[in-house]
């Protein structure tokens, strides 16, 4: 009775999940860059793909809905879809962060920034790296490596407080940029929600082997 | 070969109304059942799941010693139910399928009226009044949720009766003589999927009063309807548990190979 198209569908949806993830990853890595850059443009692109990044998410949720209906899956296999339920939702709204960033980017417009990002685009590449991580971990099964990306959300969540300290002490001494530096805290706290959902998947990772529900996003911070 | 570590097979159940003890059975040198350990809950349904000749239906078949009536076979370790040995020499084998009915794969109603397929089993114990037995048959049936369907031709053929219905009259036939103990040997396998529903339904509702054993082949079936589960395989307890536990997290790589269809 072994299920080789059942199990080929289980394979091929795993596969839709990286690449769903690969298009968060770049809407993430680009809304920062054209921030950073200026780039008008490209923060208008990111805009108009997040519909492409919302309709992998149905396509796979229906993909997983249909495997339900009508194979039954149990064990590691049901666990499997169900977190896939999960983590494409997490995916989801992380580009609707970027999205998020993008949309700043265009309020701010033609003005200069008010300083040069340093902590923003840490930020940015520490959420990249640990969702890079989260994925390898979902990939290979492996439980460890999910665990330890939940360590180094502290670290985002330390950066989004420097950059709102940081601002809020230029808002202080120059009122005249109030305007742009509220529009920066929320750009880092884009950043700082899209590690708090690597989280999520991490924990989804541990739940997809083990079967445990852990919370693992608890901040030592 | 796996080694299974005892928690796994010897769950902790409340009220546990079988237990089985290092249970080995041979067809003649054939080992068919290796070391069988387990408890059975009172009023709960346990289902056994298993590739095929893995030893479920052997083993509910030694619950009511139906395994005596086959040339060859040998039983070492120790079965109690209520906890009387039913092994021992001075067990009332008839007494013993009086507590733990059964009920086959096939409907296998006798050539009688509805009524007296129902009323079969208390006849043979003595009782004639014909009150008491109308009495019986109704409950019966009713419990077996099939009087509605039946209460005006109880005296027509059980042979006329859909596969359905005649497999709900056998599992009234085996509730009429009023067993702690329903064992039924993949009841549905021949039945379509609205009489199956029907018995599942039935089956759950039976638990109220009865321990309720199934073997069943089909493990969704077993998911919706036990409270227990064991999956057996070459003869061996690989796994019992709580069903939910079975189904979404199993503890053995041999019972998930075989749930998720990795193997079989």
């Amino acid at each position: 009775m072994t299920r080789e198209a059942y199990h080929k569908a289980l394979i091929n949806l795993q596969d839709e999940v990286l690449e769903m993830a690969g298009m968060v990853a770049n809407a993430i890595k680009k809304s920062v860059e054209s921030l950073q850059k200026r780039d008008i443009n490209e923060s208008k692109t990111i805009i108009t793909n997040d519909s492409l990044i919302n309709k992998k998410r149905f396509a796979i949720e229906e993909r997983c809905i249909s495997l339900i209906a009508t194979q039954q899956p149990m064990a590691v296999d049901l666990r499997v879809l169900t977190s896939i339920l999960s983590i494409i939702t997490d995916l989801e709204r992380m580009g609707d962060h970027a999205e998020g960033i993008a949309k700043i980017s265009l309020l701010i417009g033609d003005e200069p920034l008010v300083k040069p990002l340093i902590d923003i685009p840490r930020m940015s590449d520490i959420g990249l790296s640990m969702l890079d991580k989260c994925l390898k971990a979902f990939v290979n099964r492996d439980v460890e490596a999910a665990r330890l990306i939940c360590n180094e959300d502290d670290t985002v969540d330390a950066l989004h407080d420097q950059v709102y300290r940081e601002l809020l002490i230029l808002m202080i001494q120059n009122p005249k940029i109030i305007h742009q530096a509220t529009y920066l805290t929320w750009v880092s706290h884009n950043l700082e929600r899209i590690a708090d959902r690597v989280t999520n998947i991490a924990e989804r990772i541990v739940f997809m082997v083990t079967g445990k529900m852990e919370e693992m996003n608890v901040s030592k911070y | 070969m796996v080694q299974h570590n005892i928690d796994i097979k010897r769950l902790k159940i409340p009220e546990p109304i079988v237990v089985i003890t290092d249970l080995s059975l041979y067809y003649g040198k054939t080992l068919a059942l290796k070391e069988i350990t387990l408890d059975i809950s009172k009023k709960k349904v346990t289902s056994f799941i298993g590739p095929s000749g893995c030893g479920k239906s052997t083993l509910i078949r030694c619950l009511n010693r139906l395994n005596d009536l086959i040339e060859g076979v040998t039983i070492e370790g120790n079965i109690k139910i209520d906890g009387q040995d039913i092994y021992a020499p001075a067990i009332d084998v008839t007494a013993l399928r009086k507590k733990v009915g059964m009920v086959f794969q096939k409907p296998n109603p006798f050539p009688k009226t509805i009524y007296e397929n129902v009323v079969y089993g208390p006849r043979v114990q003595g009782i004639n009044k014909k009150s008491v037995l109308d009495e019986i048959c109704e409950k019966a049936l009713k419990k077996a949720a099939l009087w509605d369907e039946v209460k005006d031709r109880l005296r027509t053929s059980a042979l006329d009766l859909s596969g359905g219905q005649q497999q709900r009259i056998c599992i009234a036939r085996a509730i009429a003589t009023e067993p702690e103990i329903i064992l039924l040997d993949e009841p549905c396998s021949a039945l379509d999927p609205i009489a199956t529903a029907k018995i599942e339904d039935m089956l759950v509702d039976l638990k109220k009063d009865y321990t309720v054993i199934i073997v069943t082949h089909n493990m969704q079936q077993a998911a919706r309807i036990s409270d227990y589960t064991g999956f057996f395989m070459l003869g061996t307890l690989v796994e019992f548990n709580i069903t939910t536990e079975i189904f979404t997290n199993p503890r053995e790589k041999q019972t998930e190979d075989y749930i998720t269809g990795r193997f079989g």
